[in-house]
């Protein structure tokens, strides 16, 4: 089977998962997310990558950060930027997927940036888009949010220098969590040698070992020595599903507090892809406190999919570069404009 | 009419022939096997040489789609792909819109298939009223518009005093009942086998307990209120040694399995192929494995096509969205001759799964060359390759997971009451 993320040289094409993809490619988007932090801090906040683009957002699922990210991203990258809530329009007027997509391809959209409750459906448009338009999962039902994970990855990078030397653990909601398969996806990928989850069996997806974590259900076990705490979101759902009797247990049980903390390194980071259940996964002292990276993770995220938006968009993107070093590996030559221009040379 | 069958080698595994023989045909019947009737003056010479003749296929699922989901397909078009895939006769189930739970309906499918005279088709009546598990159904009126037997569809029954019940009130005229069995709680929602597949997609499973449960529950209600009980679409490896177990205790049990799991696992969901969403879904391959073996060992009995036409808007969605199933009718014969050559099965085996058990199952005349029997007779040249091609099925349906590949088995003639029905060389 052909990797629908990848096109004949090898080169990114579609972001859908973070599952299959190579080391290169993940550190490729790692090291341009690292040029593109700065530019945040500079008074005129944008690079020309993407000018004359169009990036849309389809949203068939409601999100307003995630979204709103995406959008800061792509405009800073001065893309034109369509937001689209499918969910309160065209689909409910009876509309299928396709006939959504091929509107805004028919409008002359670049790149789509998708989100939808259904396991899946970033591939699926994927497979229906012509050649030349890019397409960015956004979080698809509980299978995948690359970007997160990548955005996640990247913050522990920062933080922690040597990734094969960590020891990782994702505490919560496994089974309902597509940004926990994206961050064990990116964390093997990267070579980290000991990724644990933490979790009550009801939220444990079947035979989750075979993804390369190691199981725990006792936080006090689960936590001891690691480097990175990566809470999940549990959704109030999962106490009418009978997943679990009552928020207070849970919290009780696998929720995040500065007594469980202590059980890890001194120096362990912890990281939330928000929003944040205060007292129910995590207790706000622990979230508001010196080793939390909740927002710099945020912050981040506007570097990491600006990222992926200029690898995308690099193969078209009319800077004069030509693709003379289209066998160079790691960098081609979009890229490596897109890094000078972001390390400054773009105002 | 009379027809002369000539230089064919004749598989019917019912009469235990597996030999060159002439058939001869006359008055819709089979007239004679080796030796012509006297004065037999053939009308029509079909030469079969380097072909095998079989009994017609008998299929115990194929859904038609009417009355009510035209869109997807309709008896006139399905009956055509089942003859162009040398089917006869098949059984198709109840879950139509309206449901098949009244005898008028039953007699109007019935009279508009005998109209097409196309191939026989056998209706399973609803177990329950409008399959919801809480009212029988009149099965003795539905029984003489031409009901074959009673099931549930796809729909699980939760309430086991109304199975239990549904069980004693079919026992008492020795009605057959077909379930899939799939516990409704374990199976809500799920699209794909409860392992590593579905948890790396994010995709809701259903555990192989939940067909081993309900299997368990089926085989003991069975077993008290001794009704004789079919079990549909196995698809899991436990499943296939609790049926084991139960024939070893004499229950009245018997079971078939799906073209699609004899030959498919989890892993052909690839990326969200929804042509591989299937009810029940594909499970690993050591399932898959014991499926094969069931069959072999006569666990199981019969292979089905299980097929269900889809039209594309409906599969052209993300995986769990898609609606569920294969069109299959025209791929028995290769897929049953792939069973048998992946796993030294004989081609009488192959052919008893397709022909006299599944008829044995029904309780009808069909499925065998016996002198006097109905000619329903299927011609095919075992060797011959074919790829599918959307483009090339008669069925409306044109979902299938096995799209570009190539099969090896393809009928050339089938013949209907004694008629050529199809032709194809």
């Amino acid at each position: 089977m052909v990797n629908p993320q990848l096109d004949s040289d090898g080169k990114l094409k579609h972001l859908l998962t973070i599952e299959g993809l190579p080391k290169r490619i993940l550190n490729q988007i790692l090291d341009t997310a690292e040029t593109f932090v700065g530019v945040a801090e500079r008074d005129i906040k944008k690079v020309p990558l993407l000018r004359g683009k169009t990036v849309c957002n389809i949203f068939f699922e409601n999100s307003t950060r995630t979204r709103t990210t995406f959008e800061i991203a792509a405009k800073r990258l001065s893309a034109d930027v369509i937001n689209l809530n499918v969910g309160t329009s065209s689909q409910s007027k009876g509309e299928t997927i396709l006939d959504t997509v091929d509107n805004l391809i028919a409008m002359h959209a670049d790149m789509f940036v998708v989100r939808h409750a259904q396991s899946g459906a970033a591939h699926f448009i994927a497979q229906h888009v012509p050649d030349g338009i890019s397409v960015i999962n956004a979080g698809d039902g509980r299978h995948a949010h690359p970007t997160q994970g990548l955005l996640d990855v990247f913050t522990v990078r920062r933080y922690k220098s040597d990734m094969h030397n960590l020891r990782v653990a994702l505490v919560g909601d496994v089974l309902h969590s597509r940004v926990a398969r994206s961050e064990i996806h990116a964390l093997t990928t990267l070579g980290v040698p000991e990724v644990r989850v933490i979790a009550p069996k009801t939220l444990l997806p079947a035979d989750v070992e075979k993804l390369g974590v190691q199981v725990f259900h006792d936080m006090k076990a689960g936590l001891k020595d690691v480097d990175v705490v990566m809470m999940l979101r549990l959704q109030n759902e999962r106490m009418t599903g009978a997943m679990l009797p009552s928020a207070q247990e849970y919290f009780k049980t696998f929720g995040l507090t500065q007594d469980m903390l202590n059980y890890a390194k001194p120096n362990a980071i912890v990281m939330h892809p928000g929003p944040m259940n205060r007292g129910v996964e995590i207790d706000s002292s622990v979230a508001d406190g010196s080793q939390s990276v909740i927002l710099p993770q945020v912050t981040y995220g506007i570097a990491v999919r600006m990222a992926v938006m200029a690898i995308l968009g690099g193969g078209q993107n009319n800077l004069g570069q030509s693709n003379s070093d289209k066998n160079a590996g790691v960098h081609n030559g979009a890229l490596e404009a897109s890094s000078r221009l972001a390390a400054g040379g773009a105002s | 009419m009379k027809i002369h069958i000539k230089n064919g080698h004749v598989i019917d595994p019912k009469n235990k022939l597996d030999t060159k023989q002439d058939v001869f045909i006359a008055a819709c019947k089979i007239a004679g096997i080796g030796k012509a009737p006297d004065g037999f003056v053939a009308n029509q010479t079909i030469d079969a040489a380097g072909l095998i003749v079989s009994p017609g296929f008998v299929d115990l699922s194929a859904r038609l789609r009417e009355p009510g989901s035209e869109y997807n397909a309709t008896l006139k078009t399905e009956l055509q792909a089942a003859i162009a895939g040398g089917i006869t006769s098949l059984a198709c189930p109840p879950d139509t819109s309206p449901v098949l739970d009244e005898p008028g309906l039953v007699e109007m499918l019935k009279h508009r298939a005998k109209l097409l005279n196309l191939a026989h088709v056998y209706p399973l009546g609803a177990l329950t009223r409008k399959l919801e598990g809480r009212l029988l159904t009149e099965m003795h009126a539905l029984t003489e518009a031409g009901c074959v037997g009673f099931s549930q569809a796809d729909n699980a029954m939760t309430d086991t005093l109304i199975l239990w019940r549904a069980f004693e009130y079919a026992a008492t005229f020795k009605y057959t009942i077909f379930l899939r069995a799939e516990d409704y709680y374990l199976g809500q929602n799920g699209v794909a086998h409860d392992g590593e597949i579905a948890s790396r997609l994010g995709l809701k499973g259903i555990p192989a307990a939940a067909e081993s449960l309900a299997i368990a529950t089926i085989l003991r209600i069975a077993q008290q209120t001794k009704t004789r009980i079919h079990l549909c679409r196995i698809s899991s490896a436990e499943g296939v040694e609790l049926i084991r177990a139960a024939k070893k205790n004499g229950v009245q049990v018997s079971a078939d399995v799906s073209t699609q799991h004899c030959h498919l696992t989890e892993m052909d969901i690839g990326y969200f192929n929804a042509h591989a969403n299937l009810k029940p879904p594909l499970r690993t391959t050591r399932d898959k494995n014991a499926l094969c073996l069931g069959l072999k060992d006569d666990t199981i009995d019969a292979i089905c096509s299980d097929h269900t036409p889809v039209n594309d808007d409906a599969k052209l969605l993300p995986f769990a969205e898609a609606e569920a199933g294969a069109s299959s009718l025209e791929l028995l014969l290769p897929l049953t001759l792939k069973w048998a050559t992946d796993n030294k099965a004989s081609l009488a085996n192959a052919i008893a799964k397709i022909t006299s058990q599944p008829a044995h199952i029904l309780n009808i005349a069909a499925g065998d060359l016996s002198v006097n029997a109905n000619a329903d007779i299927v011609i095919f040249n075992p060797k011959a390759e074919w790829k599918v091609e959307a483009s090339q099925l008669k069925s409306q349906g044109k979902n299938t997971p096995f799209l570009g590949q190539s099969m090896q088995g393809k009928v050339h003639y089938t013949l209907l009451n004694g008629q050529l029905a199809f032709q194809n060389n």
